[in-house]
């Protein structure tokens, strides 16, 4: 074994802090700044910390908008990310264990969903034609469907490590594909699923295109879109902008300290094999 | 043992029963495709196929009039919108390539024997899943001309750091070098990845034969996290060619036109109403990202494969 380059480290270290951790520190310290401090841009140590009354600020502006805004997000990403894990995971069962001539073509919609760029107005048509344009429920399809090709590819393979012996197992026991699939294999690709409700998660907590064009309206935002509106109402007021985005960062926060190897788990899938 | 021996005793009986009963007892369904298949094909294969007809149209949203090719013809004449063809080629490339370098010396470096690996680690990979508008909305403080703590820390050393958002030449690159701040991380994950996958033989025997740090890299470790680069460039460009929201974020394009995207430009004519022009615009997008990606994948897995 080697031993430990100190040199190397310190400067690692020192440039991390500089480079990665200085703007969250900016973020956190504007935060709690008054708002004359806060629109001298400036890095420095707040003279008057005014944490919590920036933090009534920012929630109780524009009539509790943020608050509306979270639980938007939250019903967004909680229905978006459950249909998406679901229906992906039958997707790539099937898809897996099924052998068909069509395989060929599905596999190639699932690539053409993960490279193409939505054509945006054309999508904004088929929702006004259903009646779901400027709906959640609308936007929760639409997530669900820009979404639904990167997990199926992280469940697909996944899949292929479990035995078909169990699938045969199953049937003989007499179940049908539905409570196969249910009850023998879904609970076996927990950590699958969970990689891909956090990964997707994540995605579609701080998706801010897709709520801007398919979800328009200040009764209806999202949170990301309330960074949006604060930074132009309160284009001098930084200390809440920061605050709010203080805000907005603390659930993907909470994903990375409890999920961190989750994440790395499905972000990384696929580059091994390539 | 046992188990297995059920298995395979289950196994013989399927087989021995006959073949048509096991084909109506098949556990798979097409069924299984189907709410996946109705909800991607209306939302994403039906607005990608009609956005070619669309491209073609005068489009409000209650009626459209075919025009024929009237609106690449504008979109290819106005200095404004080809420029964004350029920007967004410039963008992508510049942001894949540094992310490919940066990260695969980032992933190098956090691979090594290092004090803090863990919190190097980490400390490098959560702005991928901060809030990309709230990265944008941070930097574009932290980059003000002559307020911003860039430029005054560059002040203190006795330089006086450019107008990175306001000037016309830098602003794209500008947006591109907090892009690589951001999206770094997942680089060096993959490049991560990569490299502990990489057998420790390979690193014995290049030491037995008197192997330095940088013949370790270019022998050893360049080839064999091939696969690592081939992934970063490929998911890197894609999304450096769809980008929208940083550039939206800090500049929406300016100053004047000099960082629009094809993006920025789809969302600025269906501000104006311009539909038609927008779809244009997204099928451009389209072909482009395509036309790239594509033949680039394909020769990337192929060399892949020979060496």
């Amino acid at each position: 074994m080697p031993r430990k380059n100190f040199a190397l480290s310190a400067v690692a270290i020192l440039l991390s802090i500089v480079v990665f951790l200085v703007p969250f520190a900016f973020i956190l310290l504007t935060a709690m700044k008054t708002r004359q401090e806060a629109s001298l841009l400036d890095f420095s140590w707040p003279t008057q910390f005014r944490f919590v009354q920036n933090f009534i600020d920012v929630v109780q502006a524009r009539d509790y908008m943020l608050i509306i805004a979270f639980i938007n997000s939250t019903i967004l990403t909680v229905a978006s990310v459950t249909l998406m894990v679901v229906f992906g995971a039958m997707v790539a069962f099937t898809l897996q264990r099924k052998r068909s001539r069509w395989n060929g073509l599905i596999n190639g919609f699932v690539l053409a969903g993960l490279i193409i760029p939505p054509a945006v107005v054309p999508t904004i048509w088929v929702l006004q034609k259903a009646g779901l344009f400027r709906t959640l429920p609308g936007l929760i399809l639409v997530e669900i469907a820009f979404g639904l090709a990167f997990v199926i590819l992280l469940f697909r393979a996944f899949i292929g490590t479990i035995p078909r012996e169990l699938d045969e197992a199953a049937v003989i026991d007499g179940a049908g594909p539905a409570r196969l699939f249910f009850r023998v294999i879904l609970p076996l690709l927990k950590p699958v699923i969970v990689t891909s409700i956090v990964v997707q998660s994540v995605a579609v907590f701080n998706d801010f295109t897709n709520p801007l064009y398919f979800l328009p309206g200040d009764q209806n935002a999202t949170v990301q879109l309330t960074l949006y509106n604060f930074s132009s109402q309160y284009n001098t007021q930084y200390n809440l902008l920061f605050m709010n985005i203080l805000l907005i960062t603390i659930p993907p926060l909470i994903m990375f300290l409890f999920f961190n190897r989750q994440i790395v788990a499905g972000m990384t899938s696929g580059a091994v094999k390539g | 043992m046992a188990t297995t021996t059920v298995h395979r005793s289950a196994r013989t009986r399927s087989d021995a029963s006959a073949a048509g009963r096991v084909r109506a007892h098949s556990p798979y369904t097409n069924w299984f495709y189907l709410p996946a298949a109705v909800i991607y094909g209306v939302l994403f294969l039906v607005p990608t196929v009609i956005a070619f007809y669309f491209s073609l149209t005068r489009w409000s949203i209650f009626d459209s009039k075919f025009i024929g090719f009237d609106n690449y013809k504008t979109f290819f004449q106005e200095p404004a919108l080809v420029s964004s063809l350029w920007h967004t080629l410039v963008y992508a490339v510049l942001t894949s390539g540094l992310k490919v370098v940066l990260g695969l010396g980032l992933a190098m470096l956090l691979t090594s024997q290092i004090i803090g690996r863990g919190y190097l680690r980490s400390v490098v990979f959560f702005p991928v899943l901060v809030s990309t508008i709230g990265v944008g909305l941070t930097f574009t403080v932290l980059m003000n001309p002559e307020r911003g703590l860039i430029n005054q820390s560059l002040d203190l050393v006795g330089i006086s750091g450019p107008g990175w958002l306001t000037d016309p030449s830098l602003a794209l690159i500008s947006v591109g070098l907090v892009d690589v701040w951001k999206g770094v991380g997942l680089a060096t994950l993959i490049y991560i990845a990569g490299i502990v996958s990489i057998p420790q033989e390979y690193f014995e025997a290049a030491r037995v034969d008197g192997a330095g740090a940088w013949d370790n890299f270019r022998h050893i470790v360049l080839p064999l996290a091939r696969p690592a680069t081939v992934t970063v460039i490929i998911l890197s460009l894609i999304g450096g060619l769809r980008s929208f929201d940083l550039i939206w974020a800090m500049t929406k394009g300016g100053p004047g036109f000099t960082s629009d995207v094809i993006a920025s430009v789809i969302y600025k004519q269906y501000q104006a109403g311009f539909y038609g022009l927008s779809t244009a615009g997204n099928v451009v997008l389209f072909l482009v990202v395509t036309a790239i990606i594509l033949p680039l994948s394909r020769f990337l897995n192929r060399k892949e494969v020979e060496l």
